[in-house]
């Protein structure tokens, strides 16, 4: 199989060089759209993207011919100029951003589509123009020339990101501080938009106007479902980008069934559904697997994925009973101080929980041995007991601070914080400590010796 | 609201009057564009051939008014791009009824669509909120997925009448040729499902007309009020998502949107209620379709590219002609300003001169301000005989001048004494702001500040405050 592959790589070198080109475009994209989404600057892409097509057409009109980086030019130029119209549109007049936006964008793309008709009717050329492609983008079209284009820009846009690096971390989560310290926060955003652009323009190709924008935005955001850190985040960012390229272009390759084929030894029916991929054009293709990417980031993602909070959830509504018993455990024992042991019963009257809950609460604390449970009769542990105090003690603080300081509980930073030990000055506390212990109310270890 | 906010006597609110200028301007503007599009249109169709231009015509001209007049909530609502999304993410629903039913008209698309437009609002919803990203990078991946799929599944499973091309383009020419009989009318089928379409839209509108309005305007006293907000919401967006399919064959499943904000985005440059809003959105849209029809055929090209296009060129001319908002009507304001404040620091100044013992003040470069608004400037002041010259050349104020200045310097010095008794401010900076605030000041006003200033006869420099001529 080995040796399958390896000749297969020799026969399908311009694959191979297409394959590098989308997934360097695709961790490029990852990186800038990552920037472009914490600056909260995720549909200007999808904006330029859309405002590129009529330059596109306008250079092939004026060329006359399929030159890739004339193409491209073009297309940099209006994606600019709608970008200058929105922005001007906010500068100058009333027109809400969101309607500015959604205007140029269907404008522009209209136009677009008004020139490709014009285009495709002009005689001889129309038709081997191909320009349909950069629409949903089909990558075996490209040229082993078209790649090295690419892959030097996506270079170039990595090395600023490179150099960069600290302006763009500082003015993507607070621009307001960066300008107060005196950045150039006006020249990073406006170097971050002409990346976003390059990026746009550089996926044009493979991903096509429509979907291009999904490059950018679908790493970045599926990468804040695994961490909060820059740098880690781009680096999950670039490494969706890069899936996203390379699955993307290897599913649509013409040539994919053929070598599956090939290296698999197998042939006929098995590979029916990637020889419909084959016809299909790229972008959509590239899109959908953003979006497995996404969904599994979604529900994986360890900092925020839907499994890794409901495990904080438990994990959390886990601790709180467990407080809640100890609590209730140790308020039975102090009332009733000779004894050592509680009867469910007893912890029942004090709180408004069903036996059920109870028995849950108990079989969870043994578990994690706080308490012992000898026939019905329940005591602490001497870990437990330690915990109980400590918890007992943590709240009667508690009582006594919202009565003797009142106006000061909507201005305290956490009421669901376990002590006031952690924001009231140590005079204070001592101060509370005594009323308690004047009253008899503060919790002693004796109560549970 | 509270009860007692409503014993306590209102201040009056003037009833909104009733002009004619609304329908005049809006019915000058459509008998302009149906003379301007009828002449357009006869030079591109053929005499014959009227039947096969006219029903895609129609069909365009009611599937963007019903456009349009949604387009206005999502526009007033800051909600443009949700249509965006919505508008491209439908596509896999169209397809998927499409597969169940085989045809292009039947409800399942309707369906279909339904679901996936709800669904999208619903799901960027939840992701902005599960994975703390911005509300429009969310729109951005649930979008562009749903319409990735819609383009894979009609990659994969081309119909009779739905391929890519139609998907980007409509194909209002081809659909408008098959004829269906309704009530013994022959109607083409893209008009059986977007007049109904219409007739919803406009049901929708006037049904939930009080709702749909306080919802776009201020959604947190709608909610303070008991209405269901998100129910509106979600609403609305089921009825984007239906104009949305019914519009599928006219203008294609990614061109939609640009009938639904841009007409709407004009329309709210142009007047600042919702009912005209909606009508000239509607009648922005219809236009559009007239013109693109004509734009198309002597381009030989896409209909529903010449449709935005035409969309764009009027939303163009709205931003710089509208009356109140435009940008040119708003720059001609603003130097008829410049000029009024010109002409009125001169009589100020020769006022200000007499007052000091001096005949004459100002000499040959009497406004101070160059160019055009000096010369107009200049114009008015001999225009209004506010000025005249004596026999050596030099500026002297006419009664009416001399009342017009001392308005003015009473203004100015009322103006100080207040900015004086009310506010902590230096001395020395009373001057500039009186110096704005002179040629604001209403007769009124100025008489209303000299009652508050009871007494006062000298400004905080001293000088005397002109009684009202």
């Amino acid at each position: 199989m080995i040796d399958g592959l390896l000749q297969t790589a020799r026969e399908n070198y311009n694959l191979l060089v297409v394959l590098a080109g989308a997934s360097l475009l695709g961790i490029g994209a990852g990186i800038i759209g990552a920037f472009a989404v914490l600056r909260k600057r995720a549909l200007t892409g999808d904006a330029l993207s859309h405002a590129a097509l009529p330059g596109l057409c306008i250079a092939f009109l004026i060329l006359r011919e399929r030159n890739l980086i004339a193409l491209l030019l073009g297309a940099l130029a209006s994606g600019v100029i709608g970008i200058a119209i929105i922005s001007a549109l906010g500068r100058w007049t009333r027109v809400k951003s969101d309607a500015a936006i959604g205007t140029v964008l269907t404008v522009f793309f209209g136009l677009g589509m008004m020139l490709l008709g014009i285009i495709q009717h002009l005689p001889g050329v129309g038709s081997r123009a191909g320009l349909n492609s950069f629409i949903f983008g089909k990558t075996a079209g490209m040229t082993q020339g078209d790649v090295y284009v690419i892959l030097a820009a996506a270079v170039v846009c990595l090395g600023l990101i490179v150099v960069f690096y600290k302006e763009f971390q500082l003015v993507s989560f607070d621009a307001e501080f960066a300008g107060s310290l005196g950045w150039p926060v006006y020249g990073v955003d406006l170097l971050l938009m002409s990346l976003v652009a390059a990026a746009v323009v550089i996926g044009l190709p493979s991903v096509g106007v429509i979907l291009v924008s999904a490059l950018l935005i679908m790493p970045g955001a599926a990468a804040r479902f695994w961490t909060d850190r820059l740098s880690t985040l781009l680096i999950v960012a670039g490494g969706c980008g890069f899936a996203m390229g390379f699955a993307g272009t290897l599913l649509s390759a013409a040539d994919i069934p053929k070598i599956a084929e090939r290296v698999f030894g197998a042939s006929g029916r098995e590979f029916a559904l990637l020889k419909a991929f084959a016809n299909l054009p790229t972008g959509p293709i590239i899109v959908l697997t953003g979006t497995a990417i996404f969904a599994a980031s979604m529900l994986f993602g360890w900092r925020r994925g839907a499994i890794a909070r409901l495990l904080a959830h438990l994990r959390f509504q886990r601790q709180w009973n467990e407080r809640q018993l100890l609590q209730t455990i140790f308020d039975e024992l102090e009332s009733a101080t000779p004894r050592r042991t509680v009867t469910r019963a007893a912890l029942l009257a004090r709180r408004a929980w069903t036996g059920a809950q109870l028995a849950r609460m108990l079989a969870a604390a043994r578990a994690d041995g706080l308490i012992a449970d000898e026939g019905g009769e329940i005591s602490l542990t001497p870990p437990g007991a330690k915990a109980a105090l400590e918890i007992a003690r943590g709240q009667r603080l508690w009582q006594v601070f919202l009565t003797e300081y009142p106006e000061l509980a909507a201005s305290v930073v956490n009421l669901v914080s376990a002590s006031v030990a952690e924001f009231v000055p140590a005079a204070t506390l001592a101060e509370l400590r005594e009323k308690l212990q004047a009253a008899g109310r503060w919790p002693r270890e004796e109560a549970l010796a | 609201m509270s009860t007692a906010a409503l014993a306590r006597p209102a201040r009056q609110v003037p009833a909104p009057k009733l002009t004619l200028t609304q329908p005049l301007a809006l019915a000058g503007y459509l008998g302009i564009c149906g003379l301007l599009g009828w002449f357009a249109l006869s030079r591109v169709v053929v005499a014959g051939d009227w039947p096969s231009a006219l029903w895609p015509i129609a069909a365009g001209i009611v599937c963007n008014a019903s456009c349009g007049i949604l387009g206005c909530y999502l526009v007033l609502r800051r909600m443009s791009l949700l249509g965006d999304a919505i508008s491209h993410a439908v596509l896999p629903g169209l397809v998927l009824g499409y597969m169940v039913s085989g045809s292009l008209t039947s409800p399942w698309i309707f369906v279909g669509a339904l679901v996936l437009g709800i669904a999208t609002s619903m799901l960027a919803q939840s992701v902005s909120s599960l994975g703390r990203v911005s509300e429009d990078a969310s729109l951005g991946v649930v979008f562009t997925s749903l319409f990735a799929l819609g383009v894979i599944l009609v990659g994969l499973f081309p119909g009779a009448d739905l391929d890519t091309d139609c998907v980007l383009n409509g194909d209002i020419a081809v659909a408008s040729v098959d004829l269906r009989s309704v009530g013994g009318w022959l109607v083409p089928r893209p008009l059986v499902a977007l007049v109904p379409v219409l007739g919803i839209v406009l049901l929708f509108v006037a049904l939930l007309w009080k709702e749909l309005k306080i919802v776009s305007f201020d959604p947190a006293l709608a909610a303070a009020m008991g209405f269901r907000v998100m129910l509106l919401h979600y609403l609305l967006m089921g009825m984007v998502s239906l104009v949305t399919v019914a519009s599928f064959e006219s203008v294609g499943s990614i061109l939609v949107v640009a009938v639904l904000i841009v007409p709407a985005a004009a329309a709210a440059q142009i007047t600042e209620r919702l009912s005209w809003m909606m009508a000239w959105a509607a009648a922005i849209g219809a236009t559009s379709a007239v013109f693109a029809y004509w734009l198309a055929q002597i381009f030989d090209t896409h209909l529903a590219g010449a449709t935005a296009v035409v969309a764009g060129v009027q939303f163009t001319a709205a931003v710089f002609l509208s009356p109140q908002r435009g940008l040119i009507s708003r720059w001609l304001r603003n130097q008829a300003l410049a000029v009024r404040i010109a002409a009125e620091d001169v009589v100020g100044r020769l006022y200000r001169a007499e007052e000091r013992g001096q005949a004459t003040g100002v000499g040959s470069q009497e406004t101070g301000v160059s160019g055009i608004v000096g010369w107009l400037a200049n114009w008015r002041l001999f225009h209004r005989e506010w000025v005249a010259r004596d026999r050596a050349g030099g500026l002297r104020l006419t009664a009416s001048g001399r009342d017009a200045a001392r308005q003015l310097v009473r203004a100015h010095r009322l103006w100080e004494s207040y900015l004086d008794t009310h506010f902590d401010l230096p001395r020395d900076h009373l001057h500039e702001a009186a110096e704005r605030m002179e040629h604001y000041l209403d007769p009124q006003l100025a008489d209303e500040l000299a009652a508050e200033l009871a007494g006062r006869a000298v400004d905080p420099h001293g000088k005397e405050i002109p009684a009202a001529p």
